[in-house]
């Protein structure tokens, strides 16, 4: 077991204890904070893993933004959660069916880290091996993402702009009252 | 509400804000080089404008970065990145086409690739700046 | 076969706990802490499958000879910013049930809505 495993390992396991707390908690801004290091987590995860694009991504948007989004909405709606509850054994039941389908699915996968696997032998050797002339710069996730998939990145950034157009078309109709009458 | 925070408060952001916007012009412009890119840089510069709001208040960042700037800045990123495609049709590639763009391919590449993280980033930055003020004036 | 599957499994057993969060229970936003955590695990399902053993960042460099997947980086890359628009989304239909209703408790929120509906049909 090298320094790469246990590695893995133990993020893992915190990531798992972190999603349990998380599920028990009543008061909202501690839940807030915890998905905040969630996030966190998994960008130390997404290192160890050789994604190093991914992890900066994931840090500054999921420890950063997401949490200073939610602590926005909190400050709307109250830290404390309320007290209706009803029976969880539906939800138990459904979501034990759903785990053991889909780690029934996964025995059919290749082993982790397997460079034989079918998705590292069709597109991707190509990219890895002609980025380099073709476009010339270093970092190969770049060149993928603003050159060769640049119809992906371009519908990606039309989803933000829609986003922010729905943000906006939700909140912003409030106009005061005194406004409106020094205006007219 | 006109409270000022506290001293401590107030010195540490004047001190963060700098050099975490350097830190998002860094990253923005050495994506081809390392880890980083559009979105990331986005993202950085947001968050160095909305710590400035939570000490400062929102009213004295809408000085700076009024809501009527930040809208055009949304736009403006967008249409950065669809007019490099439409420059390349009429330099007489495909849509997005970056190898026409400058006379050596590998040069239109990096031109192509500069300008359209520009606009990535101007978008994203606008976009979560923009969100930021409308949950704040929201919650008055 | 453990060390072979950890990972999956992990991600799997995350996934659920999250799906879990949105479906039993009742706070809206707990709701949409419980759909990032689902969102994130799916990421590390991703990025699990583009490791190749032996084999580093995807940046090119001297003298190395294998790179991980690339191709996976991007596709999550670009999940995880449409993942914080529809967050950001989310939040924001929130803030208005809130101002509609007075809280975000959805059993409190059906119950309001039957209650409208019954007294709409009373008066017709």
């Amino acid at each position: 077991m090298d320094i790469q495993t246990i590695l893995d390992i133990s993020l893992l396991t915190l990531l798992a204890v972190t999603a349990v707390i998380l599920l028990r908690l009543q008061n909202l801004l501690a839940a807030v904070l915890l998905s905040g290091i969630y996030s966190l987590l998994s960008a130390a995860l997404f290192v160890s893993l050789d994604a190093v694009d991914v992890a900066f991504t994931e840090a500054a948007v999921g420890a950063g933004l997401t949490t200073v989004l939610l602590l926005g909405a909190i400050a709307i709606t109250g830290r404390e959660q309320s007290v209706t509850r009803h029976s969880k054994l539906l939800p138990i039941a459904v979501t034990t069916v759903t785990a053991a389908a889909l780690i029934y699915g996964t025995l059919d996968m290749p082993k982790f880290g397997d460079p034989m696997a079918p998705i590292h032998t069709y597109v991707a050797p190509r990219y890895i091996e002609m980025s380099g002339e073709e476009i010339g710069i270093p970092n190969i996730v770049t060149s993928v993402l603003a050159s060769y998939r640049s119809y992906d990145t371009l519908g990606e950034v039309t989803v933000v702009f829609t986003a922010a157009i729905g943000v906006m078309l939700l909140l912003g109709g409030l106009r005061k009252p005194k406004n409106k009458e020094k205006n007219e | 509400m006109n409270k000022k925070r506290s001293l401590i408060l107030r010195e540490a952001c004047n001190l963060i804000v700098p050099a975490v916007l350097l830190y998002a012009l860094y990253v923005q412009f050495h994506g081809d080089y390392g880890p980083g890119g559009g979105f990331q840089a986005g993202v950085i510069f947001a968050a160095a404008i909305i710590l400035y709001a939570l000490v400062y208040g929102r009213k004295k960042t809408q000085k700076i970065f009024p809501a009527s700037l930040v809208r055009y800045l949304i736009s403006i990123g967008l249409l950065l990145y669809a007019g490099v495609g439409v420059a390349s049709l009429f330099m007489g590639g495909n849509y997005l086409d970056y190898n026409v763009l400058a006379h050596n391919p590998q040069h239109g590449q990096h031109l192509g690739i500069f300008l359209i993280e520009l606009g990535v980033g101007i978008t994203v930055a606008a976009v979560m700046i923009m969100i930021f003020y409308m949950l704040d004036e929201y919650a008055d | 076969m453990f060390a072979d599957y950890y990972n999956y499994w992990v991600a799997i057993i995350l996934m659920m706990l999250g799906f879990y969060i949105v479906i039993s229970d009742a706070n809206l936003i707990k709701k949409i802490i419980g759909l990032s955590i689902f969102q994130t695990s799916v990421f590390i399902l991703f990025i699990s499958m583009s490791k190749v053993e032996g084999g580093t960042a995807p940046i090119l460099a001297e003298g190395i000879t294998t790179y991980s997947n690339p191709l996976p980086h991007v596709l999550i890359l670009t999940a995880i910013v449409v993942s914080v628009a529809t967050t950001a989304l989310g939040l924001a239909i929130i803030a208005r049930i809130y101002r509609e209703y007075g809280t975000v408790d959805e059993n409190i929120i059906h119950d309001q809505d039957e209650e409208d509906e019954d007294n709409n049909e009373a008066t017709g």
